[in-house]
């Protein structure tokens, strides 16, 4: 496979087009809704209205609004059609010649859509996630092909720097920064490890990403082991992903068949092989140092660092780890040129940012929006705000290592230093709203459960203080908590954020330190209400 | 100079402390210089009294009435010593507490060794009911000393209460005064 | 090998530049408590009760597995540091049942010398009372998780000196649990060579010989270091 049989798929792909694609979601959201039987009883109801010459029915990634699923969108007059059941497949076709649709339409020019960017998202809804073909004729793996025929190693790490991305698994590291160690590291061996163990509840990005266009997270690796020199690559994605999993395979597969990956990528004298790990549903192995470890075939724990993974990883050898947004924002950057990237978001953070929304918010979905939106834009612009008629109470982002913000601060621009002075992180990208109806000490309550069930058990601070910490939560929810409580409670945050081993102890006092001091009234108020002598079990 | 009004606690522990206390010997004599006992399990006093300087309490909490009796100690006393391990970590008489709740406890001794008629002695208002869980004494009320072991060595307690009887503020400090069991 | 000079609780010391804070350390006599730390085997950084403060550095650093580097300046016994020592021992103290008083260790424990060492009189935060069992099927030795605070000495000593890798951990969290085998009773190990390293090298009365009584077992610890040199140095050292 070289460059030019590449473009040739890519015409015939283009040439093969029917005139009017109807396309049917069928990410998980969509497909937990009967998204498969509608496709289904469209792709019937086309062929017994004898449309197969002009229309064909596809099977696509997310398309965002995923709260109204199963989505269908008709390319002859661009209407979207949401809650779609397997009986209105023969309207939807009948539509095509002037009949009624009987299955409600939302705008596609509405705020939820008109206001979103894609860079990453830009084939999600568009294309075929199981045909490499699709993905080849939406400009897939050209930015591969230009990277091995035109750059040199140093050169994509460059142009990866001066694009101004920054790691999109939470901490915002730049990727660039991160590519130039490892690629400056001398070793014989070297890995790319895509990190899609998203883990955060309410996260479902990275997830999305890979059942809707899993060869642009496959191309951005292969760029990245080029840049860095690595032959091998590894996926870990959890084992709670089967469709995402099932869909890398199949790209993985496509890939290999057509040269794109393996040996001698492209007819050229770089080989990438990949592999995917399934990871078995510790959140621990969502850090990077744990995610090694389970792939060397260990127990999913954390190590101290330094070293780092950039020296010392894999097996000892210097190692990329990436998270799967990040990876999937690289071909367009190659593609379009770093300045281009660089143009989009603010100063310090670079392009657009995917959003999972949930909670109390009329369109729960996937958001994608140029950095430096602000929080009041994503969640009543395009969200469409708190339904029945309540307010925003707060925004939660960053999942358990994150914060709350509240109500007040909601035109802070969504960037990785802005979030984190009011107390919260960009995070992966979950983001949960809540209205006035939510206790914020129980959402604190909640994510403390969440890594005290999910520490791993290696470092005391976290495996023993978080425990301490859920207690006092419930004890403060239960009415029996006094003052003293309260101060136990900020010096466990102080104690557990400071001293334990990884991210994950590291981060997890954040949802109660962000509550405690966005929202201390609401601790107080419960403060003193019973003797607090009841018996206080799991 | 008035004497220091002191008092002896006994609640969920064995008495090893208070015998612990009797091994200071002639040691007692001194301290009976500078103190009024003005309540303990030795002397068998009804009521615990008004304005006490100082008590050392023996044993956990375990019961209702050892709430109660913890509290009204807590209200009229100045310096409240945890006294020994059971006083201090809850200790021996907290490992009922890993098996479960009261019911748990009561069935297992009552219920199940019987041969007959297996029953649990309930009266309300005269049997102490027993707490689901057996607490040291500092998660019910708060504690000014903590005078761990099990027992405290004599010579711990005499050391911690020279050093209260001086007036200063009670530092305990290395292997032979702060070491649990 | 080279020589580097770096400062410790504003003291100049001199230290090869191999070594870590924590050999460093204790070269120079001062006291850095560690749980999880044990001569003669490999560190995993996971106690917290060697975090010392480097001048620099954001963060707060283990010493047993971070090397020293020239001009470091490293403070070991702020009152931060040792606020959160006392607090990362009575979290031990709170998470499973050490009754002290009836452990064969008492008086011969890591654990118990730490608290005294560090002035914890008592545990503020509220006990767990989990549910621990104890498993004597082994014929010589018992292990008592309700003494066990996952150090993982016994998992790295199996393995790294005795090369049996008869115990590991099992669980998540709070429920961890070091365990024999494929978490088979202990007496049941076909992978257990009964050697002995797990009993001498458990700081606590987790793991203890059959037989033993309260505060009655003591640790031959200097035989653990005459394997390792042993080993190593090929010297037989007494």
């Amino acid at each position: 496979m070289n460059l030019a049989e590449l473009h040739d798929i890519a015409r015939k792909e283009r040439a093969a087009a029917k005139r009017v694609q109807i396309r049917c979601c069928v990410a998980s959201g969509c497909l937990s809704s009967n998204g498969e039987g509608v496709l289904q009883q469209l792709k019937d109801a086309v062929q017994s209205a004898g449309l197969s010459e002009t229309v064909e029915v596809v099977g696509v990634g997310c398309m965002r609004l995923c709260s109204r699923g199963p989505l269908v969108e008709s390319t002859a007059d661009g209407s979207l059609y949401v809650k779609v059941r397997q009986e209105d497949a023969s309207s939807i076709i009948s539509a095509l010649r002037g009949g009624e649709a009987a299955p409600e339409r939302v705008d596609p020019e509405q705020a939820f859509f008109a206001r979103q960017v894609s860079i990453v998202l830009e084939n999600s809804g568009r294309i075929d996630p199981e045909r490499i073909e699709a993905y080849i004729a939406a400009e897939g793996y050209e930015a591969l092909a230009h990277v091995l025929a035109e750059l040199r190693p140093s050169e994509v790490v460059e142009a990866i720097t001066r694009s101004g991305l920054r790691g999109r698994g939470g901490a915002g590291f730049p990727t660039g920064v991160k590519w130039a160690t490892v690629a400056k590291t001398a070793a014989d061996r070297k890995y790319v490890i895509c990190n899609a163990d998203e883990g955060d509840p309410g996260a479902f990005m990275d997830r999305s990403v890979l059942e809707s266009d899993p060869h642009r997270v496959l191309e951005g690796m292969a760029i990245a082991a080029y840049a860095i020199g690595a032959e091998q690559g590894y996926i870990y994605v959890r084992g709670e992903y089967p469709l995402a999993i099932s869909r890398l395979q199949t790209a993985i597969r496509q890939a290999r068949r057509l040269g794109i990956v393996g040996g001698r990528v492209l007819d050229t004298p770089f080989s990438f092989r990949v592999d995917i790990r399934v990871g078995a549903g510790a959140f621990v192995c969502g850090e990077e140092t744990a995610l090694m470890a389970s792939i060397e075939g260990g127990r999913g724990t954390p190590r101290p660092r330094p070293p780092f993974p950039a020296e010392s990883g894999l097996w000892g050898a210097p190692t990329l780890i990436n998270n799967v947004e990040t990876f999937a924002n690289v071909p367009p950057i190659i593609r379009n040129g770093p300045e281009w990237f660089a143009g989009i978001g603010t100063e310090k953070s670079k392009g657009t940012k995917v959003f999972a929304l949930a909670g109390k918010i009329r369109n729960t979905g996937l958001v994608e929006v140029p950095m430096g939106t602000t929080l009041r834009e994503i969640v009543q612009v395009i969200g469409g705000g708190v339904p029945d008629g309540k307010e925003v109470k707060a925004v939660q982002t960053g999942g358990p290592s994150g914060g709350c913000i509240p109500a007040s601060e909601l035109d802070t621009p969504v960037d990785y230093e802005s979030l984190a002075e009011i107390g919260s992180i960009m995070g992966s990208g979950g983001m949960i709203v809540m209205d006035e109806e939510t206790s914020m000490v129980d959402v604190a309550r909640f994510f403390m459960e969440f890594c005290m069930d999910e520490s791993c058990g290696k470092c005391i601070p976290c495996r023993a203080g978080t425990v301490q910490m859920h207690r006092l939560l419930k004890k403060v929810l239960s009415g029996g908590a006094t003052q003293a409580d309260l101060a136990k409670l900020s010096k466990l945050c102080d104690l557990v954020k400071n001293t334990s081993l990884c991210g994950l102890g590291q981060t997890a006092p954040n949802p109660v330190l962000s509550t405690m001091r966005h929202f201390p009234e609401e601790y107080e108020s419960l403060l003193g209400r019973t003797d607090g002598l009841a018996a206080s079990d799991d | 100079m008035a004497k220091v009004r002191a008092a002896t606690v006994w609640m969920a522990g064995c008495a090893g402390c208070h015998m612990s206390f009797l091994d200071l010997d002639e040691w007692l004599f001194e301290f009976a210089k500078h103190v009024d006992v003005v309540y303990t399990p030795i002397a068998d006093v009804k009521e615990y009294p008004e304005d006490v300087d100082v008590a050392l309490v023996e044993g956990a909490v375990a019961t209702d009435e050892q709430v109660h009796l913890i509290r009204d100690v807590r209200r009229k006393t100045k310096a409240l010593i945890a006294f020994g391990d059971c006083a201090v970590t809850s200790n021996v008489p907290a490992m009922r507490n890993p098996f479960g709740g009261a019911e748990v406890v009561l069935k297992r001794s009552y219920e199940d060794p019987a041969n007959l008629n297996p029953q649990t002695p309930r009266e309300e208002g005269i049997l102490p009911v027993l707490l689901d869980r057996v607490r040291p004494i500092h998660e019910v009320v708060p504690v000014d000393i903590f005078l761990p072991g099990c027992p405290p060595p004599a010579a711990r307690i005499q050391a911690a209460l020279e050093q209260l009887l001086s007036g200063e503020p009670i530092k305990l400090e290395g292997r032979d005064l702060i070491k649990f069991g | 090998m080279a020589v580097v000079t770096l400062t410790i609780n504003n003291q100049l010391l001199s230290a090869r530049d191999d070594q870590t804070i924590l050999d460093a350390v204790r070269d120079a006599g001062i006291d850095l408590p560690t749980l999880c730390h044990l001569e003669g085997v490999s560190d995993v950084g996971a106690c917290r009760l060697c975090l010392v403060e480097i001048e620099g550095t954001r963060r707060l650093q283990p010493a047993c597995v971070t090397r020293v580097a020239e001009g470091m300046v490293v403070q070991t016994d702020t009152e931060r540091l040792r606020g959160y020592r006392r607090d990362i021992v009575q979290l031990l103290f709170a998470e499973r049942n050490h009754v002290c008083a009836v452990c064969v260790a008492n008086g011969h424990c890591e654990l118990q010398d730490m608290a005294v060492n560090l002035g914890v009189d008592h545990i503020d935060f509220e006990y767990l009372y989990p549910q621990c069992e104890v498993d004597t099927s082994h014929e010589r030795f018992g292990v008592d998780h309700n003494r066990c605070i996952l150090c993982t000495r016994c998992v790295r000593v199996c393995h790294e000196v005795e090369g049996a890798h008869t115990w590991d951990v099992r669980g998540r969290g709070t429920n961890a649990r070091v365990i024999t085998d494929l978490n088979q009773p202990w007496g049941l190990s076909d992978s257990c060579t009964s050697c002995g390293k797990c009993v001498m090298a458990c700081p606590t009365g987790a793991i203890f010989n059959q037989g033993s009584t309260v505060a009655e077992m003591e640790r031959d610890r200097s035989r653990l270091a005459f394997i390792v040199t042993a080993r190593e140095k090929q010297q037989w050292l007494r």
